[in-house]
């Protein structure tokens, strides 16, 4: 009598269960880090910082996933924090002006310049940018910035022409010249005008501001209106407003891409200078990996990115960044002028001295040169 | 002089005492609207109020009793600048919107079937269905210099005007947002006219205009005024007309209230504006309604 062994339909289930465990071990243990839950990241930052072509390739790579809380204005994201309980943001994505609020209130915490390309930064400056360091300590990493000056209609006035503030209040821009509806970056443009070049638009003295006032009143006959984001992208796009004060290629870079005839310069009288940092919350339980994406900004591949923002685009900050934006999108780095030699440089116009950073009033509160906007509205 | 003597028995006397209890039927079918009222209106309404007392420090506000932001607001020139300002647009906008209106009205109400009646209602209800942001800003592709209007008068060959951030593009925003409410409420009220009363104008030999001056008019006039306290009301608390399509140029009071809010998180003083234009509304509404409820003599 022969013994046979008989393959029962259990002993087949538990062979198949057994094979099958086998081959996907690996494939589970590889893909664990896939499989889980992603970390959230909760961002406080301007619009467009936290959208998917920004951050969906290290959201991939690291699952995470970023909750982004936008803001608009540096006000904003001060009353943000005030007003929401602590450890809800990881990362801030701010202006320097602010940084410095945030790091004056030890919301931030210190950063390690070493774990930084700091020496590959274009320009000394940006190595010891002030409102990100303290008492010799990092605290806001520099990611990208961007200039002010002139933003005109190509159809309406030449190049040549919007070289200096004074085209503002050229006769046939009569009723077209707008205003971004923030009162530093247009009020710093009419000191500058004025020659408040040193130590800077936003360092004047009394008599100095109140010129800046009258001259500031004077243009009223021009301004066709006050315009948030989106009233400025459609005035331009649809030439109701031919000039604009107190914007610059981030707002004419993303029409001019699509093709509008727009443009900015940055004028004889000089330019302001925006610059944006990411700073690490100091309450937050998530540093690690919240570090790992300041590398990533400052990385060439997180430059390029930035530099091709669809929200608003920025200038690199990175020699590395400038050349990789050179290596794969030639066409942006050209029309923003992101390339060594070019006569608008950015980081050269920065070296001819005709870059002053934006900041907020010195010798006068934020306070009088917001009431003095109101009244120039009203005027 | 013989003394007072009261009959508590008399039936006048019963009928007051009766009158005086509070009728626990009639309350609790009112109590959802008091309720509403409380904690949608006089709440918010009240904590506002004392808002407008409260001080802001590093971007939190603090409670406070403070006078300073009254003394602030109220006397800079720009805020009295603003406040005329919107009182002036809003204003025009009722006037302008009214009287477009009353056309539409008359005939929806008059020289339409009653099923074509609901058929225009119905449709002038379906703009509410969509954004008022949305379609604010499709007038931009209409008004520009280089827009559809433009283009049209350039064929009769007029223009090009400037229409956008303009006082007429305010005015465009605000019948964006009112026309079609005004609309309604005047053909409701007019359509609910006793047509014996046009009847016997127009057999008295009045002529067709003196009949709607003298008896539409006056018999739809609390339809035709709460129509206008709606529009003004709108009007006036709106910030995307005057904003996208008057160019913030100068500012109203709600663009007023933004703009203090952005600089430095002033939500106190915004406050102020903002219970100056409670007031403001409800003195409007208030006399437009006793004037709308007012009987002839």
């Amino acid at each position: 009598m022969t013994n046979h062994k008989k393959f029962t339909r259990r002993k087949f289930i538990k062979a198949s269960t057994a094979v099958a465990s086998a081959i996907a071990a690996p494939m589970i243990l590889t893909s664990r880090k896939a499989l889980a839950a992603p970390t959230e990241i909760n961002m406080l930052g301007w619009y467009g910082t936290a959208e998917p072509d920004m951050v969906a390739e290290f959201e991939a790579a690291e699952n995470v996933k970023f909750v982004p809380k936008y803001y608009a204005g540096g006000d904003n994201m001060l009353a943000a924090l005030a007003q929401n309980p602590p450890g809800t943001f990881d990362l801030i994505h701010t202006d320097a002006e602010y940084a410095r609020l945030l790091i004056e209130s030890d919301l931030v915490d210190e950063l390690d310049p070493s774990d930084y390309p700091m020496d590959d930064l274009m320009h000394e400056d940006f190595m010891n940018f002030p409102g990100h360091w303290n008492d010799g300590k990092l605290y806001s990493l520099i990611t990208r910035y961007g200039h002010l000056g002139v933003s005109y209609n190509k159809d309406a006035i030449t190049r040549e022409e919007a070289m200096s503030y004074n085209v503002f209040w050229d006769e046939k821009l009569k009723g077209k010249v707008g205003h971004f509806d923030w009162h530093l970056p247009s009020l710093g443009e009419i000191s500058l005008l004025n020659g408040n070049t040193s130590p800077g638009p936003f360092d004047i003295s009394e008599d100095a501001w109140k010129a800046v006032q009258e001259k500031t009143l004077s243009l009223k006959p021009q301004v066709g209106g006050y315009f948030d984001f989106g009233g400025t992208f459609a005035g331009l796009k649809n030439a109701e407003m031919l000039a604009m004060v107190g914007i610059g290629d981030w707002v004419t870079g993303i029409l001019e891409r699509d093709g509008a005839p727009v443009s900015s310069v940055v004028p004889e009288e000089g330019g302001i200078q925006w610059t944006e940092s990411y700073s690490i919350v100091s309450t937050s339980t998530k540093k690690d990996i919240v570090k790992k994406y300041l590398e990533y900004t400052i990385s060439a591949p997180g430059q390029v990115k930035s530099a091709q923002m669809l929200g608003y685009p920025g200038f690199a900050v990175t020699n590395a960044g400038r050349a990789m934006l050179n290596e794969v999108d030639p066409k942006e780095a050209m029309r923003t002028g992101q390339v060594n030699g070019d006569a608008n440089d950015p980081v050269a116009l920065i070296k001819q001295g005709r870059i002053h950073y934006r900041d907020i009033p010195k010798q006068q509160s934020l306070e009088d040169w917001n009431d003095f906007w109101s009244e120039y509205k009203n005027a | 002089m013989p003394p007072l003597v009261i009959d508590s028995q008399s039936p006048s006397i019963r009928k007051l005492s009766v009158k005086n209890k509070i009728d626990l039927y009639a309350l609790t079918w009112r109590m959802p609207v008091i309720v509403w009222q409380l904690l949608f209106f006089v709440g918010p309404l009240l904590f506002m109020i004392a808002m407008s007392f409260f001080l802001v420090k590093n971007y939190r506000m603090q409670e406070a009793f403070e006078m300073k932001n009254w003394i602030k607001m109220t006397s800079r020139d720009y805020f009295w600048d603003a406040y005329w300002y919107t009182i002036g647009l809003a204003t025009l906008s009722t006037v302008v919107t009214s009287l477009l209106a009353f056309p539409a009205a008359f005939g929806l109400a008059f020289k339409v079937s009653a099923s074509v009646r609901r058929w225009a209602i119905f449709l002038l209800i379906i703009p509410f269905f969509t954004s008022y942001l949305v379609r604010t800003f499709s007038w931009y592709v209409i008004l520009a210099e280089s827009g559809v209007a433009n283009a049209l008068l350039g064929y009769l060959g007029l223009g090009p005007y400037k229409m956008l951030n303009t006082v007429f593009g305010s005015i465009v925003g605000y019948l964006t947002l009112t026309f079609p409410l005004v609309i309604i409420l005047q053909t409701l009220s007019l359509a609910n006219i006793d047509r014996s009363l046009l009847e016997a104008a127009q057999n008295l030999g009045a002529g067709r205009l003196r009949t709607i001056w003298s008896v539409t008019i006056p018999a739809a006039k609390t339809g035709l005024i709460i129509g206008a306290v709606f529009c003004f009301i709108l009007s006036f608390g709106d910030f995307v007309a005057p904003y996208y399509l008057g160019g913030s140029k100068p500012p109203t009071l709600p663009i007023l209230i933004i703009d203090t809010t952005k600089a430095g998180q002033q939500w106190p003083r915004a406050a102020v504006v903002a219970v100056v234009m409670m007031v403001t509304l409800m003195v409007v509404a208030y006399t437009a309604i006793s004037i709308a409820y007012r009987k002839r003599r």
